[in-house]
């Protein structure tokens, strides 16, 4: 299931509260497309990746608007 | 991991450093525990407290520190007032959270607060005059937190 998360207009930490928030409540497996305004979000979203266990599949950035792919993982 | 933040600082941008990291780190996944000392504590103050019986002093500390998130100033550039509401307006224009918006959602999202007993009855603050869901601990709790953290920062 691919779960669409719209954070443009918020400013950090609103981005990552908001995917922390669709993450969870989402399945293994699972992918959450996030789209942000917030230019830190760019550096962020790799090391909450790499903090939380999940995926990065692709980070596109147009129109000034990032847009992120996650895969949801769980820890066994 | 479990990140300990100190708020000691009762100035606004200080106290918006510390709910931004706060509420980052609940995003990440930590666990967060703050605490609040002396003019920290001002940031837990309710704006409309119930009453409570207080010492002469204490009414007088209580007036002259700032009653709540909202009432607190810049570190620098408060310029009367000016400064400060000059900050606001732009942060509310660039979407940026307030802070008593930041420390609902901090609390929201599992963050602990716990308000310092030495500093509040220093400063007359009782249990009541703070906010829902704020604890109460010495340094001791602290000290265990930072113990149990792998950062621990003091704002």
């Amino acid at each position: 299931m691919e779960i669409r998360v719209n954070a443009k207009g918020l400013q950090c930490p609103g981005p990552l509260l908001q995917l922390s928030n669709a993450v969870k409540s989402a399945q293994a497996g699972d992918r959450v497309l996030i789209e942000v305004s917030d230019f830190g979000f760019k550096k962020d979203i790799d090391k909450w990746c790499k903090k939380t266990g999940n995926t990065l599949i692709s980070l596109d950035e147009k129109d000034s608007i990032l847009s992120a792919v996650v895969e949801v993982v769980r820890k066994a | 991991m479990k990140k300990t933040i100190l708020l000691f600082s009762g100035d606004l941008d200080k106290a918006f450093a510390a709910f931004i990291i706060a509420n980052g780190a609940l995003a990440m996944g930590d666990e967060v525990t703050m605490f609040f000392t002396f003019w920290g504590l001002n940031a837990l103050r309710k704006p409309n407290p119930p009453s409570v019986a207080k010492k002469i002093v204490e009414k007088m500390f209580g007036w002259m520190m700032p009653r709540g998130a909202d009432k607190l100033t810049l570190s620098k550039m408060h310029m009367a007032g000016m400064g400060t509401a000059m900050m606001k307006g732009v942060m509310k224009q660039k979407n940026v959270q307030s802070l008593p918006v930041l420390i609902k959602l901090a609390q929201e999202n599992g963050a602990q607060l716990i308000a310092c007993s030495m500093s509040m009855d220093v400063m007359g603050l009782h249990q009541e005059e703070l906010l829902e869901g704020v604890e109460i601990g010495g340094v001791a709790t602290f000290l265990g937190e930072a113990d149990e953290s792998n950062a621990t920062l003091f704002i």
